[in-house]
């Protein structure tokens, strides 16, 4: 057993999974001899040289759109988005490229490809470092996006993301890189995508999230549990596909449902949750699907418009009590 | 098939096959045979046929819409190309996209998207792959003079330049993007220029002139397979039908065409087989034969096969789909 940060969860599953494939390598701004902006990839170059850490120029196009090429002629490339804000330079190769690779070639392709990179607000980040970019890609068919909350999902997720044949996302929460730690275990951990978690087992709540809201829905669950409600927290950990079968389970288990993350409201995950529940679940439910999401607004930078626009635990306690009381 | 070591009557026929190609698709087009776009290389063949020729299995090549020849001369099946264009379940992409969105990686051609130049940076990964695993293998990359324009252009030949990449960048200057001519997509005469920012060598060519293509061709694919990095070459050419078979291409000059048509690649080097001595009447008459042959068959291949089933369009999204006991 170790204590390691989420940040070094990352890390060491991308050194582990270069240790075990030769094939796997990485590619990105400044994640060489620098370590990347936030240490993810620190100590990767002096391990396995240039030619499996290669800093790029600041071509994110270039970045998404070469590690296709290398993915389809057998490699597994690991690309870094220094903020995940900036995918939006390499949205055509992922969306176009990427997502229908296998598809117009019949079948007879495959894109082991994974992009990972820090996202997310609750640093003072501003409009450009702070964004949550995941319901861009969630609805585009082909690709797969994985959000872990814990070190341990952020290792076993990343690992299973590069053994994986399709292009994945892999959104780390920036916020979490260095605030959660965790015992992890010496042996191997891959975390299978597609499956949400339990992260809370309760009787009278779902709240349903994923990154850095689910700490928030926990730490909710904490203060209701004190009250004497209890709360079910189900982390998805994959947005896409989403684990409706899971969704499904703790709606039946609770009947009341709550989705709380950091995305925008209108058509943030929870949207499409929402749009679920209603449609397989309406007779499980004692009350309103409710949703605590950041305002439909940009990240604004300033301490108190950040608070504004953010989920909290807060947040999350006053329409956790609303739903209760329905 | 013609025989092998003939080069100048294989060349000869690849690039006959080529025309004869799509010069069947456009009338099946016509005959709402084949539906969706149709994007004609016709007056381009020397560039595809030039470029391709010689190019071994394992060798990447990233064609364009226009490029039917590529999939010809890298030995993809013409059945099956056929049958994409047909939208039938045996095509390349077995109905899930028209014409050539659809590759085929058992023969190094990959499948472009209509995102022009985006296939630009695949091809430079493809290369990253060769040199980081001391392959010698070369990958091609065919875009437009329009598509020079946009940014995965400079981005991948910035990141070839750096790392001296095994990857040639084919432009095919066929003088307008869709409507719109090269003076208002570009400030300067030659694309090939733009190499010397990204530190190779560019060079320009006749794209009509089969030798002159294939004399660049080959410096260009030796210098990347000997680890001398990358080049572009810039084919000077001409289409002589529309963006597609939709667009009358009103927006030039039949004056320009006809001069265009004088200077036909395939003309061209039937006077080369001449000045070699060669029967050159008996010769057509017999490449013409074998191309109707082999079209009538792909045309029978992709008429007797079925379209997919509406349910099959859930097929092929994933290569690990999620299973849920």
């Amino acid at each position: 057993m170790a204590v390691v940060t989420y940040l070094k969860a990352i890390g060491d599953g991308l050194r582990e999974e270069m240790e075990r494939d030769e094939n796997v390598f990485l590619l990105g701004e400044d994640i060489g001899v620098l370590g990347g902006a936030f240490k993810v990839t620190d100590g990767l170059f002096s391990r396995f040289g240039p030619e499996r850490v290669i800093d790029t120029p600041i071509s994110e196009e270039l970045i998404v759109g070469a590690a296709v090429g290398a993915a389809v002629m057998g490699m597994r490339p690991v690309a870094e988005m220094q903020f995940m804000d900036f995918i939006s330079c390499g949205f055509d190769q992922i969306v176009n490229m990427a997502a229908t690779l296998r598809y117009r070639h019949g079948g007879e392709a495959r894109c082991p490809l994974v992009i990972r990179g820090p996202s997310g607000a609750y640093v003072h980040g501003g409009l450009f470092h702070s964004q949550n970019t995941e319901s861009w890609f969630a609805g585009v068919p082909g690709l797969k996006v994985v959000y872990p909350a814990t070190a341990r999902d952020a290792k076993g997720l990343l690992k299973a993301a590069i053994r994986d044949d399709d292009p994945v996302i892999f959104y780390e929460h920036k916020f979490l890189y260095r605030r959660i730690k965790e015992d992890l275990p010496d042996e191997e951990i891959v975390t299978p995508i597609g499956f949400a978690r339990v992260a809370r087992e309760g009787t009278d709540l779902s709240m349903i999230s994923y990154g850095a809201t689910v700490w928030m829905c926990l730490e909710a669950a904490e203060i209701l549990a004190k009250e004497g409600v209890s709360a079910e927290v189900l982390d998805l950990r994959t947005l896409a596909p989403l684990d409706r079968p899971a969704i499904r389970a703790t709606v039946g288990r609770t009947n009341k449902c709550l989705i709380v993350h950091e995305d925008h409201r209108t058509l943030g995950i929870g949207a499409e949750v929402a749009a679920f529940v209603a449609e397989e679940c309406f007779d499980q439910l004692d009350g309103p699907v409710l949703r605590v999401c950041s305002e439909d607004t940009h990240y604004a930078f300033s301490p108190t418009l950040e608070d504004f626009i953010l989920p909290s635990t807060e947040k999350i306690l006053t329409k956790a009590r609303a739903l209760l009381a329905w | 098939m013609t025989d092998k070591k003939d080069r100048d009557a294989e060349l000869y026929f690849l690039m006959k096959l080529s025309r004869a190609f799509e010069e069947r698709v456009a009338a099946l087009h016509k005959q709402n045979k084949i539906i969706g776009g149709v994007y004609s290389g016709i007056g381009q063949e020397a560039v595809v046929v030039g470029m391709c020729y010689g190019l071994l299995r394992e060798d990447f090549i990233a064609p364009l819409h226009r490029d039917l020849g590529c999939f010809l001369v890298k030995g993809v099946d013409p059945r099956l190309l056929m049958a994409q264009l047909m939208g039938r379940k045996t095509g390349l992409s077995k109905g899930k996209d028209s014409f050539l969105h659809g590759g085929d990686l058992e023969h190094g051609v990959f499948g472009a998207t209509s995102m022009l130049a985006s296939t630009l940076p695949v091809a430079v990964g493809a290369a990253l792959k060769f040199k980081m695993k001391r392959e010698a293998s070369v990958a091609i990359a065919f875009f437009g003079e329009g598509a020079g324009s946009r940014g995965p252009f400079h981005e991948a030949l910035n990141f070839a330049g750096i790392h001296k990449l095994p990857v040639v960048f084919v432009c095919e200057n066929n003088r307008y993007a869709y409507s719109t001519p090269q003076e208002l997509q570009i400030p300067i005469d030659d694309v090939a220029d733009r190499a010397a920012g990204y530190g190779f060598k560019g060079v320009v060519c006749s794209g009509n002139d089969l030798h002159a293509v294939l004399e660049q061709a080959q410096k260009a694919v030796r210098r990347a397979r000997e680890g001398g990095g990358s080049t572009l070459i810039e084919c000077k050419t001409y289409r002589y039908h529309g963006h597609s078979e939709h667009d009358m291409a009103t927006y030039r000059t039949a004056d320009e065409l006809i001069e265009w048509e004088s200077r036909d690649p395939i003309l061209r080097w039937e006077i080369y087989l001449e000045k070699r001595g060669r029967d050159i009447d008996a010769l057509r008459a017999a490449i013409e034969a074998e191309c109707r042959e082999i079209l009538d068959e792909a045309v029978r291949f992709a008429e007797d096969s079925p379209l997919p089933e509406g349910k099959e369009a859930m097929e092929d999204l994933y290569a690990m789909p999620i299973e849920r006991k």
